[in-house]
């Protein structure tokens, strides 16, 4: 779907994007990672044709990216949220589907469709400025969504969002993926990323660090712990006994194989296993780990 | 293209929506035209004639008063009775009394002007007037001169014509002036307005992060000029209806207010006696002239100035909005290089209407930046066509090069969030690709 290939863009001092590279796969929920100022908007900017990069190639579905020609198959939502506060919403949303390159007819019965589902057509007749900051938030949504683009980019699309507003935006992230969209979306909450993403990207300081599936990521990161409770202790495993309690214990091993042998000695001794499991990396362990091994000197994310 | 007509829409379509157009292009007419009509109220009110009681105790004057004057009446009466003059005036319906006693040695001895409440300046002003006149044949009579020539030579004067030697033309160079003026003042006017119009609109996009979901879907120059030309649409919309609503008030107004009907018909106006004094045919030498001026010439200038320099100015007003960030002090910091030259192009028309072919008035109206309001002072006078073309060409031209450079700068500043921008910055901008 999309394909980016050395990326540059470079601002006045600093390097935004730095040499980037990754794939996108049609349908795909993709999460682009990274602290604050690490260069994530400016890559989504350039992807969506808003800014032009120094270097580098954009594909999309194989073509080199052309803003007119390809503007209406991708829908943007950019971080900082944008939308006329004098005009009515329900114009607004006609005037933005039609920029999209939508005819009024197709762009009017959208909005009743999305207006709709989502519970808005009260709102058809305000001004944006008497929405509430939650409102206006998912009116943006849904002009991004109008135009049923094939790729949609959505710059930190819960900032902001009370949970309920928050689930039902997400409810239709994943209809829309299973219906074929491609969605790419910026954020610096880890867990956010891991509830909704298969595939993300990590950058820093305006470089990609890390590309890939989320289970493989994982697999690459796991430092082979694993938690058991059993009813009795448990006897020759002092060295990798990293914390107890009770007779619930954490233990790290050198490879998969001791981790087994544990398994078959429970077994021998006839203790009774109540759980036994492996502790995989949190994408948060895993990113601060990569960012503060990155030279330090980056702020830490936010962990709630 | 069809999306740069979707913003023009827009822009058009929001604008002349609001309140505040509405009010204005009601608002303006109506208040020239409440201001002119109470004018012409006021003037046709106080022609209400005021009656002038005259006790000539001289001889002199009797009988020999203007009478023909719209404002005041005379009616000679005698003062046999002394009584009082307050009884005087009531007796005889009289507003007035001029009191002129006997004269002393063929001299006049001393006239006298009374009146409840005061004379007024001007009823004085006719009373001495038509005195002196009168005063001034008595004296060149008694000289010897008969009355046939002094009737012949009150009535000569000396009557000035004006001609174009290249056009062999008649030409009237305060109808010139009026023209270059009035073109010149609208043209900067328009400039002023409406390219702050569209800083406004450029600035509003920015600070309310609109403009980064647009261009996700069209190019900044098409977000940019649709703003522009919807924009230069509405402008000429309000015109359009001002010409209108002008034009009908002053149909419609008369019927409403009949004193006015008099009092805007220029021949009998109070306040126009000095046009009524004006001969018919010099009148239509006036409105001659006009159509010598070649009206079509006049005007089809002033509709390419109007938009050229609209145009030109509106993208560096665009570029400036890109460059503010919600302040609005700062947005006043940043317009001054632009608004210098409208000022000083002002100036430059105001010494060119005096002098249209002066070197400042010529570089005036050859230079981009100040052709659009100097030009058009010239224009009236008549100005060599290789000078029209190469200004016109010069401001197309610049209008042209300023878009473009405008265009670079509004493309990254639009974006740019939080940090001023330095000039130095924005001149790096331009030379992005």
């Amino acid at each position: 779907m999309l394909d980016v290939q050395h990326l540059k863009k470079q601002y006045a001092t600093q390097k935004a994007v730095d040499d980037i590279s990754l794939t996108v796969k049609k349908g795909s929920i993709f999460g682009l990672l990274g602290p604050n100022g690490a260069g994530k908007s400016s890559l989504l900017r350039i992807i969506t044709g808003i800014t032009l990069p120094d270097a580098g190639t954009i594909r999309l579905h194989g073509e080199p990216f052309d803003l007119i020609k390809h503007s209406p198959l991708i829908g943007y939502m950019p971080e900082e949220r944008g939308l006329y506060k004098k005009m009515k919403v329900g114009e607004q949303a006609l005037y933005l589907g039609q920029l999209k390159g939508l005819s009024k007819i197709d762009t009017l019965r959208n909005i009743k469709y999305w207006f709709d589902k989502l519970d808005m057509q009260s709102w058809k007749n305000k001004k944006v400025e008497d929405l509430s900051k939650g409102m206006s938030q998912k009116l943006q949504f849904v002009i991004t969504i109008l135009h049923n683009p094939a790729l949609l980019i959505l710059d930190e699309p819960f900032s902001g969002l009370d949970p309920v507003n928050s689930a039902v935006i997400k409810d239709e992230i994943y209809a829309l993926a299973q219906k074929g969209t491609t969605i790419i979306f910026s954020t610096h909450r880890m867990e956010q990323v891991e509830e909704i993403c298969r595939e993300i990207a990590l950058v820093n300081k305006g470089k990609l660090i890390l590309h890939g599936s989320v289970a493989a990521i994982k697999e690459d990161f796991k430092q082979n712990m694993f938690q058991l409770e059993v009813d009795q202790a448990i006897q020759g495993y002092e060295k990798n006994i990293i914390a107890q309690e009770g007779h619930h214990y954490t233990l790290r091993f050198e490879n998969n194989e001791e981790a087994t042998n544990l398994l078959s000695y429970c077994l021998a001794q006839q203790l009774k296993i109540k759980t036994y499991s492996e502790i995989l990396p949190s994408l948060n362990d895993i990113f601060i780990r990569l960012v503060e091994g990155d030279n330090g000197g980056v702020r830490q994310f936010d962990s709630n | 293209m069809n999306k740069i007509w979707l913003i023009i829409q827009r822009e058009y379509i929001s604008r002349v929506k609001k309140k505040s157009f509405l009010v204005t292009t009601l608002l303006i007419p109506i208040l020239m035209f409440g201001l002119i009509a109470t004018m012409a109220y006021m003037a046709a009110k106080s022609e209400q004639k005021e009656a002038i009681a005259v006790i000539d105790e001289s001889g002199v004057f009797i009988n020999k008063m203007d009478t023909s004057s719209s404002s005041y009446t005379i009616t000679y009466i005698a003062d046999d009775t002394h009584e009082n003059y307050t009884t005087l005036l009531e007796k005889n319906k009289c507003d007035i009394l001029l009191h002129i006693y006997p004269f002393k040695n063929g001299l006049p001895d001393s006239v006298n002007i009374y009146k409840d409440g005061g004379v007024s300046l001007s009823a004085k002003e006719f009373i001495s007037d038509d005195m002196n006149t009168i005063y001034q044949i008595k004296q060149m009579q008694d000289e010897g001169i008969d009355k046939e020539k002094i009737d012949s030579i009150n009535n000569s004067s000396i009557r000035l014509k004006s001609f174009d030697l290249k056009n062999n033309q008649e030409t009237s160079s305060e109808i010139a002036t009026m023209i270059g003026y009035v073109t010149g003042f609208l043209i900067y006017l328009v400039i002023l307005i409406y390219g702050m119009g569209v800083m406004r609109g450029v600035m509003e996009e920015k600070t309310n992060r609109i403009a980064e979901v647009i261009i996700s879907s069209v190019r900044p120059f098409q977000l940019m000029m649709g703003k522009i030309v919807g924009i230069a649409l509405v402008g000429l919309t309000q015109f359009l209806l001002w010409l209108i609503l002008t034009g009908s008030l002053q149909f419609l107004l008369p019927l409403f207010i009949p004193e006015l009907r008099q009092a805007m018909h220029p021949s009998s106006a109070a306040g126009m006696d000095a046009m009524s004094k004006v001969p018919t045919s010099e009148l239509a030498g006036i409105f001659n002239s006009l159509s010598n001026q070649h009206w079509s010439l006049i005007l089809s200038c002033f509709l390419f100035y109007f938009l050229g320099g609209y145009f030109l100015y509106a993208a560096m007003f665009a570029a400036v909005g890109s460059l503010v960030n919600e302040d609005q002090q700062e947005a006043q910091q940043m317009t001054i290089p632009i608004t210098m030259p409208i000022i000083l192009a002002f100036f430059i028309m105001t010494s060119a209407i005096k002098d249209p072919n002066s070197t400042l008035a010529i570089f005036g109206s050859m230079f981009p930046l100040t052709s659009p309001i100097v030009m058009m002072a010239r224009i009236p006078y008549g100005v060599p066509a290789w000078q029209i073309a190469t200004s016109m060409l010069l401001l197309v031209a610049g209008f042209v090069l300023m878009t473009w450079l405008s265009a670079k700068i509004y493309r990254t500043g639009i974006l740019m969030y939080g940090k001023k921008a330095s000039w130095k910055e924005v001149i790096k901008w331009m030379r992005y690709r």
